[in-house]
């Protein structure tokens, strides 16, 4: 029996604006289980940036209940709420979002500088097992612009992995990359998930990145319009040897 | 987040934009450099002051002539002719808080020695004089009570004097002529140097009072009566009792003003020091004006800062900073840029008075109030400009911070 990591009920999410009432989630009901790779697609403007934001504990639900790791948010603080990220939730960017002219080891250590109970030796350690799991061992000490896209995005996901989540949440990881570090991106996202068992949630509007995960939420209209397990999951690793070998640029 | 996190957090981020935290950080080192070298210069002027006058003997009343209604015309004090051997015999007789009583007469005239001669003037006084003045003789004596009587053609002299008439030999036991009387020089003096107004205190003969008097002013009046109160406390005492003794010998009825005026060179610090406080005043004030602009110069980098590094703290606030904990980031940053600048405030402060001190000679002192003051002072500019835009960041919301352009 796996653990259940998200379990979402009946949650809606309305945005009063002015005196319309924008009902951006219509309720919508879905569990997670440890270990699953799941991706949350649809269309601009089907609220998946709404749920996003709800799964990242950034925002509340109007109605409905969410919980992480067994927690109910909606009986957060604020504050609460950051802690509650801090420990629980590693997030990845569309913009990777590092630090600018900050080596990628301070960078990989940002979510740890505001957790107490971590000391400055636990952090620098726990950093640097980050930075080598996604294969920069060697780039502690690159600053963000000494970096490719594909590496910078790779220390972002070193930072979301530094504070050991329950669960990683991708916003449209790859869609600052070109194609091959896209399925660089997915090759290691696969490898974190099966190897170390992480519980991934990414939302994408790419329905190419969507067929390397377990499952495929497509989100339509604040609801739920297709939530179907990916029978045949595909290998980003053999895609990437696949790839023709091209030195045109 | 622990303190030392804090610490660190805002380190970091200030490595990150170094020129522009220097930039800040100048307006404070420059307040704070101000504050201390113009207090210093100030309280140096103070001092140097109070003690060239102290040197003079503080302790020292002059009595003068006043200007008096004659016929409804006030006419200058130096005029008059009311203070006699009779002031002196009563005050002398009466008084109890003043040790020493001299007369004053002052002849100008031309000194000349052989074929030099030299502009300068002559004080006739009583021997007390020396000591109420604080004189020292370098070589020789000085002249007794017994010249006094026998208006002795004796005479001190000063090193400007000496210089100009006796360039290259001892001047004891020589004889100059003063207003065609020949003095002999019985005593040297040792240099006083200018006093606090600039005149050339060493530029003098002293010559029994009597013997000005008669041999050259042909007068019965003194123009200054010098005394010395017993110590500075008993000053005013002194000066009441000298005001009532005199008034007593000048046969003054209670409706009649003074024909005289005493005067304490505690009066003459006061005056000064107000004066020099009065400018210490002014000097912290501009300085202080400069830390504020300084403070100001933190809150307008502070606010830039927070809308340029939006991004920045929505995602700290996402990984999982509280806003009390971005608050604290950028108020540790602006303390750190008020106290970076003010350690080196105060030593730019401190090396700029010893410039000063070296390169014009001018007294300065540096007090550790004023080191202290202006420290915390700058730690509270830090806080206190650096509060508002830190708010301003902690109450992002961390959605739109992170998508914002």
């Amino acid at each position: 029996m796996s653990k259940r990591i998200l379990e979402i009920r009946e949650l809606k999410r309305e945005f009063v604006m002015g005196v319309e009432t924008v009902r951006a989630l219509k309720g919508i009901s879905f569990t997670v289980e440890a270990g699953e790779f799941v991706t949350i697609m649809g269309s601009s403007g089907s609220g998946k940036t709404t749920l996003l934001n709800i799964l990242g504990c950034l925002d509340k639900p109007s109605i409905g209940d969410y919980l992480l790791d067994g927690v109910d948010i909606k009986k957060l603080s604020r504050d609460e709420l950051a802690q509650l990220r801090n420990h629980k939730i590693g997030f990845v960017f569309q913009a990777y979002n590092l630090l600018p002219r900050t080596t990628a080891l301070e960078n990989v250590e940002l979510p740890l500088l505001y957790n107490k109970e971590i000391s400055s030796e636990e952090r620098k350690k726990r950093a640097i097992n980050a930075l080598e799991a996604v294969k920069l061992a060697d780039r502690h000490d690159h600053t963000p612009s000494q970096l490719s896209g594909g590496q910078q995005q790779r220390v972002a996901i070193a930072r979301a992995l530094v504070n050991e989540p329950v669960m990683i949440l991708a916003d449209e990881a790859t869609g600052n990359l070109d194609s091959r570090t896209s399925y660089e991106i997915m090759a290691l996202m696969q490898e974190l998930n099966r190897t170390q068992g992480k519980t991934i949630v990414f939302v994408t509007h790419e329905p190419d990145i969507a067929s390397f995960s377990s499952r495929t939420i497509l989100l339509r209209d604040g609801i739920i319009q297709k939530d179907t397990p990916n029978e045949n999951i595909r290998s980003a690793r053999e895609v990437l040897d696949n790839l023709p070998v091209t030195d045109d640029y | 987040m622990s303190f030392y996190n804090l610490i660190l957090i805002a380190l970091r981020a200030l490595q990150r934009n170094k020129l522009r935290a220097f930039l800040t950080m100048l307006g404070i080192i420059m307040g704070v450099a101000s504050v201390i070298a113009m207090v210093a210069i100030g309280q140096g002027s103070k001092q140097s002051i109070h003690d060239s006058l102290s040197n003079m003997g503080s302790n020292m009343i002059t009595v003068m002539p006043a200007s008096n209604l004659n016929g409804g015309v006030k006419i200058s004090g130096s005029s008059f002719q009311t203070l006699t051997s009779k002031d002196i015999v009563a005050l002398k007789r009466d008084a109890q808080y003043i040790t020493d009583v001299s007369p004053s007469v002052t002849a100008k005239g031309q000194a000349i020695n052989g074929a030099m001669n030299w502009p300068t003037s002559m004080q006739g006084v009583d021997p007390a004089y020396l000591d109420i003045r604080k004189l020292t003789l370098k070589d020789g004596i000085a002249f007794t009570e017994q010249d006094v009587q026998t208006s002795a053609k004796v005479c001190l002299i000063g090193q400007t004097v000496i210089d100009n008439l006796f360039p290259n030999t001892n001047p004891i036991g020589k004889v100059i002529r003063f207003g065609n009387i020949p003095f002999q020089i019985i005593g040297i003096l040792n240099p006083k140097g200018q006093n606090a107004f600039g005149q050339d205190q060493d530029d003098i003969l002293i010559a029994p009072y009597t013997t000005v008097q008669k041999r050259i002013l042909a007068t019965i009046y003194y123009q200054n009566i010098y005394a010395s109160a017993a110590n500075e406390q008993v000053t005013d005492a002194a000066v009441t009792e000298m005001t009532n003794i005199l008034r007593t010998s000048h046969r003054l009825t209670a409706s009649e003003d003074n024909d005289f005026q005493v005067r304490t060179q505690a009066e003459l610090i006061n005056t000064l020091s107000s004066t020099s406080s009065l400018l210490t005043v002014l000097l912290t004030v501009i300085a202080g004006i400069s830390l504020v602009i300084g403070g100001i110069g933190i809150m307008n980098i502070m606010y830039v800062s927070v809308t340029e590094r939006t991004r920045e703290i929505g995602l700290r606030m996402s990984i999982g900073a509280r806003g009390k904990d971005i608050l604290l980031q950028f108020l540790a940053e602006a303390v750190l840029i008020s106290i970076t600048g003010g350690v080196i405030g105060v030593c730019l402060g401190i090396i700029s008075c010893r410039l000063v001190t070296l390169i014009l000679s001018w007294p300065t002192i540096i007090s550790q109030s004023s080191v202290v003051l202006s420290f915390v002072v700058c730690a509270l500019t830090g806080i206190f400009f650096g509060y508002y835009p830190a708010q301003k960041a902690s109450r992002l919301d961390p959605i739109e911070a992170l998508r914002y352009e």
